[in-house]
């Protein structure tokens, strides 16, 4: 397998050398030591591994990283801009919506694309497009607040 | 071992106050505690430390694993200390650091830790005034403590300067009295997250995010099933792969059903390293005769320790499945030994000086050599006491003579952790036509003690009794223990009995609860719901329950429907009363989740297993709640100001399953008398 050997994290080229084949989750947490992206189960059934590759959330823990060679991937550690958070990581903070926080990276990737392709979503949106993200602390309706305020605040920012 | 001398030798000058908890206390009472006598520490049980630089630190072994236990403590030392709360720092479960600690679990660190680490900060800021008047040369009734600062008239200072060219060390009783909960001014309110920004930000560093130079990442061979012994290994084919590294070493202990053989690989990175366990040639000797998941109950009563002489024969079982904790962060450390043979380990546990004991008890080493550190985990629920990613890092590490990283993936962390006991559970009571209990019996067998004791009064004859016998999975600790399992079937039996003689389910438990503190959870509770006024349509039904353990008391009111044998639980609303509360935000935060948690044991978590194997060890086969199985949730808080605070992490999740059993009875006529509850879901082989 090819190796990959630059990626476009968080607005900046990384150098590296990587096994095509290793998931990207697995290259972030390791190679770059960007480990605010969480593995929570490895086959794509709670979210907690969510980056966002061209926009686009992603399950990094299912991604190879020779796909997103060439894309533009963002984490959690690159959302907020110089020192100023993203409106979705003030709604989670103002919500308290978190208890360990394992998943809170994740979810709010995951929210980031749910308002960038539905900007207003109503609860029921909400709920049928962050279903596949699992909090264990069972914070859910406190993340529903959340994605709700920051979406009235204009949460594309 | 932490003493005088060597506190400030590490923390610099400045205050100290140290909470012991025998009243005559030494000057030089603190450390650790050492051994695996796990009893509660009668000397040092929390420090404070004020730098000559005003730098605010205070010490606990009590650990943080999403309960908000940093912030509630973090109010506690601003409350009588009179500081910011973004001015104190809380160093917590490091054992280097922190006095001993049993372990944060049994919702102890409310009632236990929080008032002690008050009177700590209530006699650091008497000292401060104490120094302040005597430099000063005023009266101390003219000081005033705010906002970190000590002021009199016209003259004010930082605690800094005030401790700055001393060594003040001040041993406290734990018997200081306290600013009550009515004139609280940052306790009992609402504040915020302490790091909860480095949590949206992805900064805080967990265990599995831990990274030392020169790391190595571990990998670790487990038989096939539980009990399988190691007949014969093949490395070759593993030691050929570039960078891999084969360990072999054996485990002190016997780990429940995994042996003590250690077979591990270690690599640069993590993807070789799992190609050099997968390429390990094992053969395994299997454990035949093991029971499964669905003739476990049968088991239990047939190992049971002692028999009744004469069962009652209308006894009716209900039965409680084994379920994973499943913490999204699974297991994990890293380890990392120096030159003189000192370990220090990184990993995520509720009882960082129980690791400590593992670590040293296993590798055969004095604990002084063992230096654990928790980082806020990523969460817990009883599921994390032991040490086992620490002793296998631990191991590895030292064959590898290198920092060893050892996570665990998800599928480990489900079938070689631990999991709530499954339970087999037999009831019978007797009503009269009042509506009062005449008699009462419960027979617990695996499932724990935990509220095991009926809070209703009954008139006849009460048996109790929790019988001892074998578990084949590993089994432990879980959020309120036994206490749901319990409840569930106490709360659906007196279901039972209110039907039985066509009683309300809310009056029969009424007639029957003396405790004044229940009764007005469960008033509570009904009253929000709407439990008179209720109307039943087809296809809903509505169900309640109540409960009380560990100095909490909740009541909960479920609303159901079933369609096509598929239960959507609409609206649940719970009452619950811990004397005077600390946090209200974080408090409806740690109800919620237990109500959501509660939710799964109640329908669908559920550990299956047959032939020593888990079939349910991954999220793809084992079903935990998740946004659109969420009902509306309404949680009443009752604030008790004239009562202390007790803990709050695991009494919520008690009500729940009973209140939906009762809400699908109600629904469908069907009672379900086994957890999960699956309508259609026969009662099990007993």
């Amino acid at each position: 397998m090819a190796r990959v050997t630059q990626l476009d994290v968080n607005g900046a080229a990384r150098h590296l050398d990587a096994d095509g084949d290793r998931t990207l989750l697995s290259v972030l947490r390791d190679d770059l030591e960007l480990t605010g992206t969480k593995y929570g189960c490895g086959e794509g059934q709670c979210a907690a591994c969510t980056v966002l590759v061209d926009g686009q959330p992603a399950k990094s823990c299912l991604t190879k990283v020779s796909a997103v060679a060439g894309k533009k991937v963002v984490t959690i550690e690159g959302l907020a801009v110089d020192g100023k958070l993203h409106p979705l990581q003030e709604a989670f903070l103002d919500a308290d919506a978190m208890q360990c926080g394992w998943c809170t990276p994740g979810m709010i990737l995951g929210a980031v694309g749910l308002l960038r392709h539905t900007p207003n979503p109503t609860e029921a949106e909400i709920v049928s497009g962050m279903n596949g993200h699992i909090c264990r602390c069972g914070t859910y309706p406190r993340v529903v607040h959340a994605i709700q305020t920051a979406a009235r605040k204009g949460g594309r920012a | 071992m932490i003493t005088r001398r060597t506190f400030f030798a590490a923390m610099g000058g400045g205050l100290a106050v140290w909470i012991v908890d025998n009243a005559d206390g030494q000057e030089s009472g603190g450390g650790a505690r050492r051994g695996m006598n796990q009893a509660a520490p009668t000397d040092v049980s929390a420090w404070l430390h004020i730098s000559e630089a005003g730098a605010i630190t205070v010490f606990t072994g009590k650990v943080e694993v999403g309960q908000n236990a940093r912030t509630s403590l973090t109010q506690a030392v601003a409350e009588e200390l009179h500081a910011p709360m973004d001015s104190i720092r809380m160093v917590m479960g490091d054992t280097a650091l922190t006095p001993f600690d049993q372990g944060t679990f049994g919702s102890q660190t409310t009632p236990q830790m929080w008032p002690r680490i008050r009177k700590a900060a209530a006699a650091a800021r008497e000292t401060l005034v104490a120094l302040a008047a005597s430099k000063w040369n005023v009266d101390p009734a003219s000081i005033a403590v705010a906002d970190g600062k000590v002021t009199a008239g016209s003259r004010s200072v930082g605690f800094g300067e005030l401790t700055q060219g001393q060594k003040l060390m001040k041993t406290i009783p734990a018997s200081e009295t306290l600013t009550p909960a009515t004139e609280w001014k940052v306790a009992g309110r609402p504040v915020a997250k302490v790091n909860g920004r480095a949590i949206v930000t992805g900064t805080h560093q967990y265990a599995y995010d831990v990274h030392r130079p020169g790391m190595l990442y571990g990998k670790v061979l487990y038989p096939p099933q539980f009990g399988a012994k190691l007949a014969s290994l093949d490395t070759s084919a593993a030691e050929a792969i570039p960078g891999v590294k084969v360990v072999r070493d054996t485990f002190k202990a016997n780990r429940d059903g995994a042996g003590s053989d250690l077979v591990g690989v270690v690599a640069l990175d993590p993807a070789t390293a799992e190609k050099g366990l997968a390429a390990l040639r094992a053969e395994w000797t299997p454990a035949p005769g093991q029971p499964s998941s669905k003739d476990v109950f049968a088991y239990y009563k047939k190992h049971a320790r002692g028999s009744d002489a004469a069962p009652n024969p209308n006894l009716v079982p209900y039965t409680v499945a084994y379920i994973a904790h499943t913490p999204l962060e699974p297991r994990a450390a890293v380890a990392e030994w120096d030159a003189a043979g000192k370990l220090t380990v990184w990993t995520g546990t509720q009882r960082p000086f129980g690791v400590r004991s593992e670590l040293a008890l296993d590798l055969g080493i004095s604990e002084d050599n063992v230096h654990v550190l928790m980082p806020d985990t990523g969460s817990g629920y009883g599921g994390k006491h032991n040490g086992d990613a620490a002793l296998e890092a631990a191991r590895l590490a030292k064959a590898a003579g290198k920092p060893v990283k050892r996570t665990w993936t998800r599928e480990e962390e489900i079938t070689w952790g631990y999991f709530r006991p499954g339970g087999l559970i037999e009831v019978f009571g007797k009503v009269d036509p009042q509506g009062k209990l005449t008699a009462w019996e419960f027979h617990n067998y695996n499932s724990g003690p935990s509220a095991l004791q009926s809070p209703y009064t009954v008139t006849g004859e009460k048996t109790e009794q929790l019988h001892q016998t074998q578990s084949p999975l590993r089994q432990g600790s879980y959020r309120g223990l036994a206490g749901t399992a319990n409840h569930f079937v106490r709360e659906s039996y007196m279901d039972e009995l209110a039907h039985s003689i066509g009683m309300d389910p809310l009056e029969f438990r009424m007639k029957n609860i003396e405790d004044e503190r229940l009764r007005n959870a469960l008033q509570a509770a009904a009253g929000k719901f709407g439990w008179t006024a209720r109307k039943k349509t087809p296809g809903r039904g509505f169900g309640l329950s109540v409960g009380m353990e560990k100095g909490g008391y909740v009541a909960a009111c479920a609303e159901v429907s079933v369609t096509a044998g598929m239960v959507k639980v609409l609206r649940v609303v719970q009452a619950f009363e811990c004397g005077a509360v600390v946090n209200p935000e974080h408090l409806r935060n740690q109800v919620d989740g237990a109500i959501a948690m509660g939710l799964g044991g109640a329908l669908f978590e559920q550990i299956e297993f047959a032939d020593g194997k888990i079939v349910t060890d991954r999220l793809s086969k084992y079903r935990v709640p998740r946004f659109a199985d969420m009902p509306a949730i309404e949680t009443i808080l009752l604030d008790r100001k004239d009562l202390t605070p007790a803990g709050a992490g695991e009494t919520p999740i008690m009500a729940v399953a009973p209140a939906i059993g009762n809400a699908i009875f109600d629904a469908t006529g069907q009672r379900i008398r086994s957890l999960p509850m699956t309508p259609g879901n026969q009662m099990p082989a007993v």
